[in-house]
């Protein structure tokens, strides 16, 4: 039994450790998990495509769903000519989604805690987005840095200003989902600590404040993912379509 | 001062920030709730406006346990 709130997270090595040329590259909890998301989501979507009919079965219902949402959120944020993305999207959103609600089960690790993953996601976003913004304007993305309708004078430092600011996006989103897991998680663990010390006679107030933790936990898992794929949409957006 | 010390005070003074992010949240929840009670019909379609604004305003507070974090652990 972990009786330190953050051993949770810790990444340990499953199986045998396995390296090439010094990197280490074994088998770990947390690819564990990612492969449990992976197969999860891989079983939703076959079993809900599987019998397509116009009256649809309960898992058709979830499949389109899920589907109808993020097209909707697509559609509104981005519009209609950004449909290439929406696997993307789709993909992202499901897979971040999974992998914060496998984290509450009990004695599960959180993948999308450790700090080193939502900032690969959010690089790839930042990095993906700018080569879409270069290749629709070409050297016209630079215009992005210049809003329109500002004096001459105030130019060289709103410029800077908005230079940082896009620089700090792929921070920012991978700051955000990491944190909110973080603690989180965190405070799950120090609550169901409570419980344990205090016993029998004084352990139902953490554990009623435990319930009601573990449903907003259920609500930041899902506000979380979709905060994520919305702000890569907007961002997708400000790459598209460069009206200053 | 020793530099345990100086860390923990570090990290207790981070947390201030979060009175930020309370201010925030209820700026962005009491707006909402202001106009949807004028137009109810037009707000249930701002709802998803409503979470992202929330979860930005969440983002700040949850910037600073970072740096309460990187205090404590990483210096």
């Amino acid at each position: 039994m972990a009786t330190n709130p953050m051993q949770q997270f810790e990444v340990h090595k499953i199986g045998p450790s396995l390296s090439i040329n010094g990197i280490d590259i074994s088998f770990t909890n947390s690819s564990l998990f990612m492969m449990i998301s992976t197969i999860l989501i891989i079983t939703f979507f076959i079993l809900g495509t599987k019998k397509v009919s116009i009256v649809p079965g309960k898992i058709q219902i979830l499949n389109e769903l899920v589907f109808n949402f993020i097209s909707k959120m697509i559609n509104e944020t981005v519009g209609s000519d950004a449909k290439p993305y929406f696997p993307f999207i789709l993909t992202l959103f499901i897979f971040i989604l999974t992998m914060n609600m496998i984290g509450l089960l009990p004695y599960s690790f959180t993948v999308t805690s450790q700090v080193i993953i939502t900032f690969f996601f959010a690089i790839v976003i930042f990095i993906g987005v700018t080569i879409v913004g270069f290749a629709k304007n070409g050297l016209g993305f630079l215009k992005i840095f210049v809003p329109s309708g500002i004096p001459v004078f105030l130019l060289p430092l709103l410029v800077v200003i908005e230079i940082i600011s896009f620089l700090s996006r792929p921070i920012s989103l991978s700051v955000r989902l990491f944190a909110n897991m973080l603690a989180g998680h965190t405070m799950l663990k120090v609550f169901g600590g409570f419980v344990v010390s205090l016993g029998i006679l004084g352990g139902w107030l953490p554990l009623s404040f435990s319930v009601a933790l573990t449903a907003l936990e259920i609500l930041v898992a899902f506000l979380q993912a979709y905060v994520f794929a919305v702000l890569s949409c907007i961002y997708l957006n400000d790459a598209l379509h460069m009206h200053h | 001062m020793e530099v345990a010390a100086a860390k923990l005070i570090g990290a207790g003074l981070a947390a201030i920030a979060l009175g930020g992010a309370g201010v925030g949240i209820g700026t962005i929840f009491g707006n909402y709730l202001s106009a949807a009670i004028r137009n109810p019909s037009a707000a249930q379609k701002q709802f998803p406006t409503l979470l992202l604004g929330f979860a930005l305003a969440e983002a700040t507070g949850l910037f600073a346990l970072v740096i309460a974090l990187l205090i404590l652990f990483a210096f």
